[in-house]
Protein backbone atom coordinates (compact mmCIF):
# COMPACT_ATOMS: atom_id res chain seq x y z
CA UNK A 1 0.00 0.00 0.00
CA UNK A 2 3.04 2.50 0.68
CA UNK A 3 4.60 1.62 -2.40
CA UNK A 4 1.29 2.52 -4.73
CA UNK A 5 1.22 5.85 -2.46
CA UNK A 6 4.90 7.04 -3.27
CA UNK A 7 4.47 6.00 -6.31
CA UNK A 8 1.45 7.93 -7.35
CA UNK A 9 3.15 10.97 -5.20
CA UNK A 10 5.84 10.51 -7.26
CA UNK A 11 3.73 10.79 -10.93
CA UNK A 12 2.17 13.78 -9.64
CA UNK A 13 5.12 15.60 -9.88
CA UNK A 14 6.11 15.32 -13.11
CA UNK A 15 4.48 17.62 -15.69
CA UNK A 16 2.06 15.07 -17.86
CA UNK A 17 2.79 16.05 -21.03
CA UNK A 18 0.52 13.37 -22.95
CA UNK A 19 -2.15 10.40 -21.65
CA UNK A 20 -0.38 7.50 -22.55
CA UNK A 21 -3.51 5.29 -21.55
CA UNK A 22 -5.45 7.49 -23.86
CA UNK A 23 -2.90 7.06 -26.76
CA UNK A 24 -3.58 3.15 -26.00
CA UNK A 25 -7.26 3.36 -25.85
CA UNK A 26 -6.77 5.32 -29.42
CA UNK A 27 -4.70 1.96 -30.96
CA UNK A 28 -7.05 -0.36 -29.32
CA UNK A 29 -9.56 0.71 -31.58
CA UNK A 30 -7.22 1.41 -34.48
CA UNK A 31 -6.50 -2.32 -33.70
CA UNK A 32 -9.80 -3.46 -34.03
CA UNK A 33 -10.52 -1.77 -36.86
CA UNK A 34 -8.08 -3.56 -38.75
CA UNK A 35 -8.99 -6.79 -37.68
CA UNK A 36 -12.25 -6.39 -39.06
CA UNK A 37 -11.05 -4.75 -42.36
CA UNK A 38 -8.59 -7.70 -42.33
CA UNK A 39 -11.59 -9.76 -41.46
CA UNK A 40 -13.41 -8.50 -44.45
CA UNK A 41 -10.95 -9.05 -47.04
CA UNK A 42 -10.24 -12.46 -46.01
CA UNK A 43 -13.92 -12.97 -47.03
CA UNK A 44 -13.90 -11.13 -50.41
CA UNK A 45 -10.65 -13.56 -50.70
CA UNK A 46 -11.53 -15.79 -53.95
CA UNK A 47 -7.86 -18.00 -53.82
CA UNK A 48 -4.88 -17.42 -51.37
CA UNK A 49 -1.64 -16.01 -52.70
CA UNK A 50 0.50 -12.76 -52.25
CA UNK A 51 -0.67 -10.98 -55.48
CA UNK A 52 -4.51 -11.51 -54.33
CA UNK A 53 -3.17 -10.59 -51.10
CA UNK A 54 -1.53 -7.17 -52.21
CA UNK A 55 -4.80 -6.28 -54.79
CA UNK A 56 -7.08 -6.79 -51.50
CA UNK A 57 -8.19 -3.46 -50.59
CA UNK A 58 -9.68 -4.31 -47.07
CA UNK A 59 -6.64 -6.35 -45.94
CA UNK A 60 -4.20 -3.29 -47.09
CA UNK A 61 -6.08 -0.87 -45.30
CA UNK A 62 -6.43 -3.40 -42.30
CA UNK A 63 -2.29 -3.65 -42.66
CA UNK A 64 -1.93 0.27 -42.67
CA UNK A 65 -4.00 0.79 -39.56
CA UNK A 66 -1.83 -1.76 -37.37
CA UNK A 67 1.26 0.12 -38.59
CA UNK A 68 -0.43 3.68 -37.26
CA UNK A 69 -1.74 1.78 -34.47
CA UNK A 70 1.99 0.47 -33.39
CA UNK A 71 3.62 4.01 -34.14
CA UNK A 72 0.52 5.09 -31.60
CA UNK A 73 1.72 2.51 -28.74
CA UNK A 74 5.54 3.53 -29.10
CA UNK A 75 4.49 7.07 -28.55
CA UNK A 76 2.56 6.29 -25.42
CA UNK A 77 5.19 3.52 -24.55
CA UNK A 78 7.92 6.58 -24.99
CA UNK A 79 6.02 8.54 -21.98
CA UNK A 80 4.39 5.63 -19.49
CA UNK A 81 5.04 2.63 -17.70
CA UNK A 82 4.98 -0.99 -19.97
CA UNK A 83 3.90 -2.67 -17.30
CA UNK A 84 0.80 -0.31 -17.12
CA UNK A 85 -0.17 0.17 -20.56
CA UNK A 86 0.39 -3.38 -21.85
CA UNK A 87 -2.31 -5.16 -20.73
CA UNK A 88 -4.80 -2.40 -21.88
CA UNK A 89 -3.97 -3.39 -25.27
CA UNK A 90 -6.94 -6.14 -24.20
CA UNK A 91 -9.74 -3.25 -24.96
CA UNK A 92 -9.33 -4.53 -28.50
CA UNK A 93 -11.24 -7.45 -27.47
CA UNK A 94 -13.97 -5.35 -26.23
CA UNK A 95 -14.18 -3.00 -29.89
CA UNK A 96 -13.81 -6.65 -31.84
CA UNK A 97 -16.72 -8.55 -29.77
CA UNK A 98 -18.85 -4.98 -30.69
CA UNK A 99 -18.27 -4.54 -33.92
CA UNK A 100 -18.55 -7.79 -35.51
CA UNK A 101 -21.93 -8.33 -33.46
CA UNK A 102 -23.00 -5.13 -35.66
CA UNK A 103 -21.05 -5.78 -38.65
CA UNK A 104 -20.77 -9.24 -38.83
CA UNK A 105 -23.87 -10.41 -36.84
CA UNK A 106 -21.84 -12.93 -34.60
CA UNK A 107 -23.50 -13.81 -31.32
CA UNK A 108 -23.32 -12.17 -28.57
CA UNK A 109 -23.85 -14.20 -24.95
CA UNK A 110 -24.02 -13.65 -21.27
CA UNK A 111 -20.09 -14.84 -21.01
CA UNK A 112 -19.23 -12.25 -23.51
CA UNK A 113 -20.55 -9.70 -22.05
CA UNK A 114 -19.33 -10.45 -18.62
CA UNK A 115 -15.66 -10.61 -20.48
CA UNK A 116 -16.28 -6.99 -22.04
CA UNK A 117 -17.61 -5.59 -18.36
CA UNK A 118 -13.75 -7.43 -16.63
CA UNK A 119 -11.82 -5.81 -19.16
CA UNK A 120 -13.28 -2.49 -19.27
CA UNK A 121 -13.19 -2.47 -15.30
CA UNK A 122 -9.78 -3.83 -15.06
CA UNK A 123 -8.44 -0.66 -18.11
CA UNK A 124 -10.61 1.58 -15.40
CA UNK A 125 -8.40 0.52 -12.72
CA UNK A 126 -4.91 0.30 -14.51
CA UNK A 127 -6.14 3.52 -16.06
CA UNK A 128 -6.88 5.55 -12.57
CA UNK A 129 -3.37 3.81 -11.26
CA UNK A 130 -1.71 5.89 -13.98
CA UNK A 131 -3.35 9.08 -13.25
CA UNK A 132 -0.44 11.61 -12.99
CA UNK B 1 -14.05 -29.92 -29.05
CA UNK B 2 -10.98 -30.56 -27.83
CA UNK B 3 -7.85 -28.67 -27.44
CA UNK B 4 -4.91 -29.92 -28.94
CA UNK B 5 -1.73 -29.74 -26.68
CA UNK B 6 0.61 -28.24 -30.16
CA UNK B 7 -2.46 -25.37 -30.26
CA UNK B 8 -1.74 -25.02 -27.06
CA UNK B 9 2.00 -24.29 -27.32
CA UNK B 10 1.72 -22.19 -29.98
CA UNK B 11 -0.35 -19.88 -28.73
CA UNK B 12 1.66 -19.65 -25.43
CA UNK B 13 5.01 -19.06 -27.56
CA UNK B 14 3.16 -16.44 -29.44
CA UNK B 15 2.33 -14.86 -26.25
CA UNK B 16 6.01 -15.29 -25.02
CA UNK B 17 7.01 -13.84 -28.11
CA UNK B 18 5.01 -11.13 -28.27
CA UNK B 19 5.90 -9.74 -24.28
CA UNK B 20 9.36 -9.86 -25.41
CA UNK B 21 8.56 -7.59 -28.88
CA UNK B 22 6.79 -5.52 -26.36
CA UNK B 23 9.98 -5.19 -24.14
CA UNK B 24 11.66 -3.80 -27.66
CA UNK B 25 9.34 -1.53 -28.44
CA UNK B 26 9.34 0.10 -25.01
CA UNK B 27 13.29 0.46 -24.94
CA UNK B 28 13.44 1.63 -28.52
CA UNK B 29 10.46 4.21 -27.77
CA UNK B 30 13.06 5.81 -24.84
CA UNK B 31 14.91 6.54 -27.78
CA UNK B 32 12.50 8.35 -30.20
CA UNK B 33 13.65 11.22 -31.03
CA UNK B 34 11.31 14.04 -30.50
CA UNK B 35 8.28 14.04 -33.37
CA UNK B 36 7.23 10.28 -34.92
CA UNK B 37 9.28 11.59 -38.20
CA UNK B 38 11.88 10.28 -36.55
CA UNK B 39 10.51 6.95 -35.26
CA UNK B 40 13.40 4.50 -36.21
CA UNK B 41 16.17 6.99 -36.41
CA UNK B 42 17.84 6.50 -32.86
CA UNK B 43 19.55 9.39 -30.89
CA UNK B 44 23.06 7.64 -30.78
CA UNK B 45 25.08 5.17 -33.23
CA UNK B 46 24.61 3.48 -35.62
CA UNK B 47 21.02 5.81 -35.63
CA UNK B 48 19.14 3.30 -36.98
CA UNK B 49 16.46 2.28 -34.05
CA UNK B 50 16.96 -1.41 -34.25
CA UNK B 51 15.13 -2.05 -30.92
CA UNK B 52 11.71 -0.88 -32.38
CA UNK B 53 12.57 -2.71 -35.76
CA UNK B 54 13.33 -5.94 -33.38
CA UNK B 55 10.16 -5.22 -31.98
CA UNK B 56 7.88 -5.12 -34.62
CA UNK B 57 9.49 -8.17 -36.01
CA UNK B 58 8.50 -9.68 -33.11
CA UNK B 59 5.23 -9.25 -32.97
CA UNK B 60 4.84 -10.16 -36.81
CA UNK B 61 5.85 -13.86 -35.61
CA UNK B 62 3.73 -13.72 -32.76
CA UNK B 63 1.18 -13.02 -34.80
CA UNK B 64 1.94 -15.84 -37.13
CA UNK B 65 2.19 -17.98 -34.53
CA UNK B 66 -1.13 -16.97 -32.51
CA UNK B 67 -3.17 -17.67 -35.94
CA UNK B 68 -1.52 -20.88 -36.46
CA UNK B 69 -2.69 -21.89 -32.68
CA UNK B 70 -6.26 -20.75 -32.72
CA UNK B 71 -7.07 -22.38 -36.15
CA UNK B 72 -7.84 -25.26 -34.34
CA UNK B 73 -9.42 -25.72 -30.39
CA UNK B 74 -11.01 -24.15 -27.90
CA UNK B 75 -10.87 -20.30 -27.62
CA UNK B 76 -12.04 -20.35 -24.12
CA UNK B 77 -9.05 -22.33 -23.59
CA UNK B 78 -6.59 -20.44 -26.18
CA UNK B 79 -7.59 -16.98 -25.26
CA UNK B 80 -6.80 -16.65 -21.58
CA UNK B 81 -3.18 -18.69 -22.63
CA UNK B 82 -2.26 -14.93 -24.91
CA UNK B 83 -3.03 -13.05 -21.68
CA UNK B 84 -0.77 -14.80 -20.37
CA UNK B 85 1.51 -12.60 -22.26
CA UNK B 86 0.79 -9.77 -20.03
CA UNK B 87 1.82 -11.62 -16.93
CA UNK B 88 5.19 -11.91 -18.59
CA UNK B 89 4.90 -8.74 -19.58
CA UNK B 90 4.49 -7.43 -15.79
CA UNK B 91 7.58 -9.55 -15.01
CA UNK B 92 9.67 -7.98 -17.63
CA UNK B 93 8.70 -4.62 -17.02
CA UNK B 94 9.64 -5.32 -13.26
CA UNK B 95 13.09 -6.98 -14.51
CA UNK B 96 14.12 -4.61 -17.16
CA UNK B 97 12.99 -1.47 -16.71
CA UNK B 98 12.56 -1.46 -12.99
CA UNK B 99 9.07 -0.09 -12.95
CA UNK B 100 6.76 -0.74 -9.71
CA UNK B 101 4.73 -3.78 -9.28
CA UNK B 102 1.93 -2.18 -7.25
CA UNK B 103 -1.22 -3.80 -5.94
CA UNK B 104 -3.36 -1.68 -8.45
CA UNK B 105 -1.61 -3.06 -11.28
CA UNK B 106 -1.88 -6.57 -10.66
CA UNK B 107 -5.78 -5.65 -9.34
CA UNK B 108 -6.18 -4.35 -13.34
CA UNK B 109 -4.36 -7.02 -14.63
CA UNK B 110 -6.62 -9.73 -12.97
CA UNK B 111 -10.01 -8.31 -14.03
CA UNK B 112 -8.38 -8.19 -17.82
CA UNK B 113 -7.18 -11.26 -17.69
CA UNK B 114 -10.44 -12.95 -16.15
CA UNK B 115 -12.29 -10.74 -18.57
CA UNK B 116 -10.45 -12.26 -21.52
CA UNK B 117 -11.17 -15.86 -20.39
CA UNK B 118 -14.55 -15.08 -20.45
CA UNK B 119 -14.85 -13.70 -23.68
CA UNK B 120 -12.88 -17.03 -25.10
CA UNK B 121 -15.71 -18.98 -22.98
CA UNK B 122 -18.65 -17.02 -25.38
CA UNK B 123 -16.53 -17.20 -28.63
CA UNK B 124 -17.23 -21.11 -29.09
Amino acid sequence: MSAAVTESAQISQQPARRQPVGLVFCCTILGAAAQILMKTGANHMAEPGLLAMATNLPLMAGYCLYGISTLLLVLALKDGELSLLYPVIALTYVWVTILSFLIFHDSINSWKLLGIVLIVAGVAVLGKGGKR
Amino acid sequence: MKTPVSNMLLVLFASFIGSFGAVFLKSGAEQVRQGWLYLFISRKAPFFNWRLATGVALFLISSYFFVQGIRQGELSVLYPMVSLGYIWTLLWSRIFFKEPLTRVKFFGLFLIVAGVFFVGMGSK
